[in-house]
């Protein structure tokens, strides 16, 4: 049955009756990375530097060297990177269990709220809502938060700076809970540069969805892009980060299988 | 009186640029004593111990007595003088292409008399005058007579022009205007008369005080640049880069640890991308294309600037890393004046003690305000100066390292 299965995926893909959709932002060195306050540890940008182009370093090929962070660009958290999730089992990027980063996708659209309040931020009533309209989070389910915010292709928009700091959306304590709890879902994806909202270190806990997420052994993804071109279910997310030992996450091509009506 | 330098006209796109010649260069080893006084911008002469004599030019021994006894000792210049020429041909590329050039012969008031370019505005001898030690195109001592008092628009003298990097006129990039620093040293280019401020910025969500406020400087432009990016860099070069006649790097990651004080290699790192790496990147990018334009005209490329660290001399363990980053910065700027040399542009290295900013918040006072550096870069390209250490504790370093760098050491290490 199972070949069967595959088998049916592999035509359809091949039909287009499945469209794979790149919910993966272009790593390039002026995309913004996390700021921290400046006497923390950074994270470094990613950089790309030449080692040949077809000259006098090497005549026939060209490559790179290239630098970045674990959380540079569209990245995967794993359990670890959090305080919380620092004593679980296979909480790294080479120890995670690869069944968890293959799953369902239900795609949340808060994009006019975000548009309306920065700092919005997504309630169990929200999502409850959500689940009225389009049906239950099912089980091991990758929750996508989106909020348009890849188009903001002005990187001062998209890190959407002030005096107090960052101001994104993202979920609140109770709903990041909820979703944990009362329908186990495997993690929590959103397009802007955390999973937490920017104002996030003022919630209680401070940056609630890393917090409970990892704590509960669960994963994260920020910096999606394409989430418009996703239904609100139906979707199966695709997202293994790099096999980096000891890792926290990394960065990462993210796809989504679509089936085509 | 000097004309004022009026905004030159641009230049004719069908006429090639001509390449950098530079004037005659070749110095014995005494010579250069000569050399270094003009990097600092001083006029010394060598003094015999055994008999007084003060001498000109450089010699191994005195010329009268013949003692090996000599020393360097600063001169204020004064003198009159004696009789003057105006050279139409020489054989020399140099002073062929800037034909005719004024010569004068000047006695000193401290006894020797020397050949010295001559001002414009020095009147027929006899007349009193001053003569100055200043660094040539090639990078040499020459000695140039000035008018004992200032006349109007002196600086733009034709054959000064030739020893100095006036920013008047010229086309300035200001590599970082985020910082307290770099804010000061836009607005006081801007005010010595530069025609075009390119201000690079890196990291536009971030913002900081006073970024708000160059914009409205009339010549200023702000230009997305981050030297820890080769690709940015890259990019502004092939965007401006032949247009640049001046750069001053500004850009600078400065944190307040040494070896223990500080896991990992984060910061250091940062430092070094930033002090280290960045310079290179912008004269790997930037270099070759004012090399080319050495010679290009009234407003050549002309200076490149570096904000250096008195820490690049000897280590300031409260603040190592950083000390490291700025060694490695100064060795580099070495590298790089050599390699400019033969286009005639000057490499000006400035050695400040700790600036008043954020990350010298726990040095004690005196600092140097960011003002006072702005100005040593601006008086540095006006003189045609190559060495500056501006502010007292950057000439108390500098004293005590030149007496004994180990004794330095020590007292650093307690610190």
């Amino acid at each position: 049955m199972s070949t069967d299965t595959l088998a049916r995926l592999v035509a359809d893909l091949a039909g287009g009756r499945i469209r794979v959709v790149d919910l993966t932002l272009t790593l390039a060195p002026d995309m913004p990375a996390i700021t921290l306050p400046p006497e923390l540890g950074q994270a470094w940008p990613f950089r790309r530097e030449e080692i040949s182009r077809y000259d006098e370093r090497g005549a026939s090929w060209y490559w790179n060297n290239f630098s970045c962070g674990e959380h540079t660009g569209t990245h995967f958290d794993a359990p670890i990177h959090w305080i919380s999730g620092r004593d679980l089992p296979d909480n790294a990027t080479d120890t995670l269990p690869m069944e968890h980063v293959i799953g369902p996708a239900c795609v949340i659209d808060c994009s006019r709220e975000s548009a309306a309040d920065a700092d919005f931020l997504l309630t169990v009533p929200f999502i409850e809502d959500w689940e009225k309209r389009h049906g239950k989070i099912p089980p091991r389910s990758w929750v996508l938060m989106r909020t348009d915010w890849s188009k903001r292709t002005d990187p001062e928009a998209y890190q959407n700076y002030d005096e107090t700091g960052q101001h994104t959306p993202g979920p609140d304590p109770a709903a990041v809970r909820f979703l944990i709890h009362d329908r186990d879902v495997l993690g929590f994806g959103s397009e802007s540069i955390g999973t937490d909202a920017g104002q996030a270190q003022h919630l209680l806990p401070p940056y609630p969805c890393h917090y409970y997420m990892h704590g509960s052994g669960r994963y994260g993804l920020q910096c999606l892009a394409n989430l418009d071109l996703l239904p609100p279910q139906g979707a199966v997310l695709v997202c293994p980060p790099l096999k980096i030992q000891q890792g926290s996450g990394s960065p990462l091509r993210v796809l989504a299988l679509v089936p085509m009506p | 009186m000097s004309n004022p330098a009026p905004r030159p006209k641009r230049k004719n796109p069908i006429l090639r640029t001509r390449l950098p010649t530079l004037p005659p260069h070749a110095r014995s080893r005494v010579a250069l004593g000569l050399t270094a006084a003009a990097a600092l911008g001083r006029l010394e002469l060598q003094r015999c111990r055994n008999c007084g004599a003060i001498q000109y030019p450089p010699r191994e021994t005195c010329h009268i007595c013949l003692s090996d006894r000599l020393v360097w000792e600063p001169q204020d210049g004064s003198g009159e003088l004696v009789s003057e020429t105006v050279v139409h041909i020489s054989q020399e590329l140099f002073f062929r292409e800037r034909a005719p050039w004024r010569l004068g012969l000047v006695r000193l008031d401290c006894g020797p008399s020397v050949i010295a370019h001559l001002h414009g505005d020095c009147a027929a001898p006899p007349t009193r005058l001053r003569v100055l030690n200043c660094l040539d195109r090639a990078g040499q001592a020459v000695l140039v007579a000035i008018p004992e008092k200032e006349t109007p628009n002196m600086a733009e003298d034709r054959q000064l022009r030739e020893m100095s990097c006036d920013p008047r006129n010229r086309k300035i990039l200001v590599t970082d205007g985020k910082t307290a620093v770099g804010q000061a040293i836009v607005a006081q280019l801007a005010a010595a008369g530069a025609e075009i401020i390119w201000v690079g910025y890196a990291e536009p969500w971030k913002k900081f005080p006073g970024f708000e406020r160059i914009k409205t400087i009339p010549q200023v432009t702000l230009m997305p640049l981050d030297v820890t990016d080769s690709v940015s860099v890259k990019e502004l070069a092939g965007e401006i880069g032949v247009k640049v006649d001046i750069l001053v790097n500004t850009a600078e990651h400065h944190r307040a640890f040494g070896i223990a004080a500080r896991a990992g290699t984060e910061v250091a790192r940062a430092e070094m991308e930033v002090n280290y790496l960045g310079l290179l990147r912008l004269a790997q990018e930037f270099g070759p294309v004012m090399r080319a334009r050495g010679a290009d005209g009234r407003n050549n490329a002309v200076a490149w600037v570096n904000l250096l660290s008195i820490f690049a001399l000897a280590n300031y363990p409260p603040h190592g890393t950083f000390s490291a980053s700025k060694a490695a910065a100064h060795s580099l700027a070495q590298c790089l004046r050599a390699e400019m040399l033969p286009s005639g542009i000057r490499v000006v290295n400035l050695y400040p003690g700790p600036v008043d900013d954020e990350w010298n918040q726990l040095i004690l006072p005196p600092k140097l305000a960011p003002a006072a550096l702005a100005a040593a870069v601006v008086k540095a390209l006006q003189d045609g100066v190559e060495d500056v250490y501006p502010g007292d504790i950057a000439q108390d370093w500098l004293a005590r390292w030149r007496d004994n760098p180990k004794a330095l050491e020590r007292e650093l290490a307690q610190s």
